[in-house]
C-alpha cells in the first residue's frame, strides 16, 4: 500500500486513492477545501481548483517535485509522495487567488440567498478569502430559470462546479441538462429549458455548493438557522427514505438528503420524499440532526457534550497538528490538566 | 538560400493534385516506409532526426511516439492537430492549402509507424475551404491506392478522415480536441492519463501538429541523421514561420533553424525589414501566447549573444529576458504600435476563448481584459498595473490546461518590459484617448527596455 506524507503527516492508503481522500483520512486542517469534487459522483472534480496542493516529491521512484500545483481530488497518490497543503505559503497564496476568482462574479447576495448558512462558498470565503474585493466592474447576471416546477436555477450565483451536470448525467436518464456557451458566460442549462423529469433530479439541489439550485418549495420560507433539523425516515419504494427534515414547530419546511461532514450527500433521495411529503405524520422522526458546532445552524440548539469524546478530539488535534488550534485557547498546563 | 523541405514545390502549378505532387517525388516516403522499413524503424528515424513538435510546446516527436501504449487488441489512433488558431500563426493553413498531399503523405507514413489503422485530421472550422481541398486530395489518394485496404500490397490498411471543428481555440489543446472529435463539448481533460495511454475513445492516441507530420516525409526520405544536420543543437531541421505585423514582406517562410533573428527580419530573402521605414519596437516571436520582447532583447540575448531562430536561443534567459519559439507566429511591431493596446487585444482573445471549465482562467481572463480595456482607453489607475501582475500570477500554473498560462504570459511580459508605457497610459489619459495615439509621435521609453 502506498505511503503518502501530507503536511508532514504520514499515512498509508489503498492503491488508487486520491490525495484529497488521503487527506480526509487524516482529517483536520490538512484537508484541502473542495468545491466541485463529490465522492459520490464519478469524474467530478478538477474544475474549481480550490483543492490544489503542492507536490514536493512525486514518488519514491521519481523524487522530483511536480512543476505546477495539482488538483488533489483528481491526482492519485503514489508511494513516497510528499504533499504540502497548509505548510506551503505560496500554495495558500495561490488558493487565495482561486477563491478571489470564484467570488469576483458571485453576487454576494447572501442576505437574501436561501443557501446562506449552509453554503460551501461562504465557508470557503470565510476561511481563505480576502475581506475586500479588488474587482470593481459590473458582475455578470443571468435570468432565473425554472427546471421543472420544483427546482429554481439562479445562474448568477453559480460557480460552474459541474456537480449538477454529473447528477443529471449519472442519476437521471435521458440527460437534458448540461453547460452551454463558454468562458465566463457559460451557463448551466436544460436544453431549451426542458424540465428534468426524473425521480432523482432533486438531488441537484443538494449537491449545489452555492445557492444556484434551490428548492422551489422552500425558497424564502425561512433562514436555515431558524429551522430545527431532524433526522427522519419513511418506508419508500424508490430510495432509502433516510432524510433530514428542516422544521419549524410542527411544520416541515424542507426535506433534504443527509450530508456528511464534507457536505456530501450520504444517500440520494427521491423527489417523492423530497417534495411530496411535507407532513410530520409522514415521517418517523429519529431525533435532532447533529450539526457541526461551528455551523451557524447549530446556534441556539443546545446539546449535552460528551466529555470523553471532547478529550479524544483534543488529543487527536494535539497529535496531528501539534495542538495548533488548541494552543490558541488553552495554555500547555491547561491541556495537561484536561488530560 | 536555405534548404526547403516542406514548401519547396509550393509554386509549381497544380501541386495540389496527386499527379503533379507525385511527379515531384511525392509519396516516396510511403513507399520507402511500407516496403523497406518496419514501423519501429520509422520511429527510430524520427527519434534520430531530433524533430520537435511544431505546434508550440516543442516536445521531441520521436519520444512522444515511443510513449504510445501498445496493448494487444486495442486500436491506436493518430490525430493531426490542424486546429491552428493561435493569433499570428498561419503556417499550417498555407501548407494544407498549397500542398495538401504533403500532409496526407506524412499522415500515412506516421500512421504506419504508429500502427494506427484509422487517423483523423482535426481542422478548425474557419478553414472550411481548406478542409474541402484536403478531402479532395484524400479522395485522390484513395483512388490511387495510397489509402484504404492493403496499401501497396503490404496488408497495411489505413482510413483517413477530415473532421471540421466548430470554431473554438481551446479545441487546439490536444485533450479538448479529442473530446470534440468524440462529439462532446470541447473541454480539456484532466491529465493524467495522457493521450498516449488513453486518448481518443479511451485508446492510445498520438496528437501531432500539421507541420510535424509533414516533416516526417523528408525525415523518412533522407534519413533522420541527414535531417538532424540542419539546424543548431537540439533545434534540428527546418521550421515554417508565419511572419506578420509591420514587416515589408509578411508571409510564410521556411527557415533552417540556424539563421539569426536579425537576418530573418532584415534580409531580403525573408521579411525585408520593418515597414514604413520605421524602427522595430517589439516582437512576439512565437504566436500570441509567448512573451513579447523589446527590440534589443529580441536581436541579442541578455548575455549579448546574437539571438538565433532556434528553440533554445529564443528561450534563452527564461521569461525574464527571453521568449519562446512557440508555433512560429512571428509578429513584429514598429514604433507606432501601442503595447497596451496589443496586450488588451490578446487578452480579449483569451477571454473570448476560455472554455470556462476551471475558475482561474474563466474569471481571470475576463478580469484582465476589463482592466486592460480601461487602461488603453485612458481610465486606468496606477494600481491597475500591479493588480494585473497579480492576476496573471494567480492564473499561471493553476489551471487544467495551458490556456491559462497562454493568457497570463503575454500580460506578464508586457508589464515586465513595457511598464513605462502602461504608466504613460495612466498619467496622460487625454493623449491616450486618440485611438492612433502612437502614430504621430511614438512612445519613447527612458530606458531602451524596462525590465523589472
Amino acid at each position: 500500500m502506498p505511503k503518502v506524507t501530507i503536511d508532514n503527516i504520514e499515512i498509508e492508503v489503498p492503491e488508487g486513492t486520491t490525495i484529497l481522500q488521503a487527506a480526509r483520512m487524516i482529517g483536520g486542517d490538512v484537508v484541502p477545501p473542495a468545491m466541485c469534487y463529490y465522492s459520490n459522483l464519478k469524474t467530478s472534480g478538477g474544475y474549481c481548483r480550490t483543492c490544489i496542493v503542492k507536490v514536493s516529491q512525486a514518488s519514491a521512484k521519481d523524487p522530483r517535485p511536480m512543476p505546477k500545483p495539482v488538483a488533489s481530488c483528481r491526482t492519485f497518490v503514489q508511494d513516497g509522495m510528499v504533499v504540502q497543503n497548509t505548510t506551503s505559503p505560496e500554495l495558500l497564496e495561490a488558493r487565495k487567488g482561486v477563491v478571489e476568482f470564484l467570488l469576483i462574479n458571485h453576487p454576494l447576495d447572501c442576505p437574501i440567498c436561501d443557501q446562506a448558512g449552509e453554503c460551501d462558498l461562504q465557508n470557503l470565503a470565510y476561511e481563505h478569502g480576502a475581506a475586500k474585493t479588488r474587482y470593481d466592474f459590473e458582475r455578470r447576471t443571468f435570468e432565473k430559470i425554472d427546471i421543472g416546477n420544483k427546482i429554481k436555477l439562479h445562474m448568477t450565483r453559480c460557480i460552474l462546479c459541474y456537480r449538477c451536470v454529473k447528477v443529471a448525467d449519472q442519476l437521471t436518464d435521458g440527460r437534458v441538462h448540461g453547460v452551454m456557451n463558454r468562458g465566463d458566460v457559460s451557463e448551466i442549462s436544460t436544453y431549451i429549458q426542458n424540465a428534468v423529469e426524473n425521480d432523482f433530479s432533486g438531488n441537484m439541489i443538494d449537491v449545489c455548493p452555492v445557492g444556484a439550485l434551490t428548492d422551489n418549495t422552500f425558497r424564502f420560507k425561512s433562514r436555515v438557522w431558524f429551522t430545527n433539523p431532524l433526522d427522519a425516515h419513511r418506508a419508500c419504494t424508490k430510495c432509502t427514505g433516510k432524510v433530514v427534515l428542516w422544521t419549524k414547530g410542527n411544520e416541515v419546511l424542507r426535506v433534504s438528503a443527509r450530508k456528511d461532514k464534507y457536505a456530501e450527500v450520504e444517500e440520494w433521495i427521491c423527489n417523492d420524499c423530497r417534495f411530496e411529503h411535507k407532513n410530520m405524520e409522514d415521517w418517523n422522526v429519529e431525533g435532532a440532526r447533529k450539526t457541526a458546532h461551528d455551523s451557524v445552524i447549530s446556534q441556539n440548539h443546545y446539546e449535552n457534550i460528551d466529555l470523553q469524546k471532547l478529550k479524544l478530539e483534543i488529543n487527536r488535534q494535539i497529535k496531528h497538528q501539534g495542538g495548533k488550534k488548541i494552543k490558541e485557547v488553552y495554555t500547555q498546563a491547561q491541556i495537561e490538566n484536561k488530560k | 538560400m536555405g534548404r526547403k523541405l516542406l514548401i519547396e514545390h509550393v509554386h509549381v502549378p497544380g501541386i495540389e493534385t496527386l499527379e503533379v505532387y507525385r511527379s515531384k517525388g511525392g509519396y516516396t516516403s510511403v513507399e520507402k516506409a511500407i516496403k523497406t522499413m518496419s514501423p519501429e524503424a520509422v520511429v527510430e528515424e524520427v527519434k534520430k532526426s531530433g524533430l520537435r513538435g511544431r505546434g508550440g510546446a516543442g516536445f521531441p516527436t520521436g519520444l512522444k511516439w515511443s510513449f504510445l501504449a501498445k496493448p494487444p487488441g486495442v486500436a491506436r489512433y493518430l490525430v493531426c492537430n490542424a486546429d491552428e488558431s493561435e493569433p499570428g500563426t498561419f503556417k499550417d493553413r498555407y501548407l494544407m492549402e498549397k500542398i495538401p498531399h504533403a500532409l496526407i503523405e506524412g499522415m500515412i507514413t506516421s500512421s504506419y509507424a504508429l500502427g494506427a489503422h484509422t487517423s483523423y485530421i482535426y481542422i478548425r472550422g474557419e478553414y472550411f475551404y481548406v478542409a474541402r481541398i484536403l478531402e479532395q486530395a484524400i479522395d485522390e489518394a484513395y483512388a490511387a491506392g495510397w489509402l484504404g485496404k492493403n496499401i501497396l500490397g503490404s496488408g497495411y490498411d489505413l482510413d483517413l478522415y477530415v473532421h471540421i471543428g466548430a470554431g473554438a481555440y481551446i479545441c487546439g489543446e490536444e485533450t479538448a480536441l479529442l473530446e470534440s472529435l468524440e462529439g462532446k463539448r470541447g473541454n480539456p481533460r484532466i491529465k493524467p492519463p495522457f493521450p498516449a495511454i488513453a486518448g481518443l475513445y479511451g485508446c492510445p492516441t498520438v496528437v501531432n501538429n500539421v507541420e510535424t507530420i509533414a516533416a516526417v516525409v523528408p525525415i523518412v526520405n533522407e534519413g533522420g541523421c541527414e535531417y538532424a544536420k540542419i539546424g543548431i543543437g537540439k533545434s534540428t531541421g527546418t521550421k515554417l514561420i508565419s511572419a506578420g505585423g509591420h514587416l515589408n514582406k509578411p508571409g510564410v517562410y521556411e527557415i533552417e533553424m540556424s539563421i539569426s533573428v536579425e537576418e530573418f527580419i532584415y534580409s531580403d530573402e525573408y521579411c525585408g525589414g520593418i515597414s514604413g521605414g520605421k524602427k522595430l519596437k517589439a516582437c512576439v516571436p512565437g504566436g500570441s501566447s509567448v512573451p513579447i520582447l523589446p527590440a534589443d532583447l529580441l536581436l541579442t540575448t541578455a548575455n549579448g549573444e546574437k539571438r538565433m531562430m532556434t528553440y533554445e536561443s529564443l528561450s534563452d534567459g527564461g521569461f525574464a529576458t527571453g521568449s519562446m519559439m512557440g508555433s512560429g507566429g512571428f509578429i513584429a511591431y514598429n514604433e507606432t504600435a501601442c503595447i497596451v493596446r496589443n496586450t488588451w487585444n490578446f487578452s480579449r482573445f483569451y477571454h473570448h476563448e476560455s472554455c470556462g471549465q476551471c475558475s482561474p482562467c474563466r474569471e481571470g481572463t475576463g478580469w484582465m481584459e476589463k482592466i486592460l480595456h480601461r487602461l488603453e482607453n485612458g481610465h486606468g489607475k496606477m494600481e491597475d498595473i500591479d493588480l494585473l501582475w497579480d492576476i496573471q500570477r494567480k492564473i499561471e500554473g493553476n489551471t487544467i490546461c495551458p490556456l491559462g498560462d497562454a493568457a497570463a504570459w503575454p500580460v506578464a511580459a508586457a508589464i515586465r518590459h513595457f511598464r513605462e508605457e502602461f504608466e504613460y497610459h495612466v498619467k496622460y489619459p487625454e493623449k491616450i484617448k486618440d485611438p492612433n495615439h502612437f502614430h504621430k509621435q511614438s512612445f519613447l521609453s527612458s530606458k531602451q527596455s524596462v525590465t523589472i
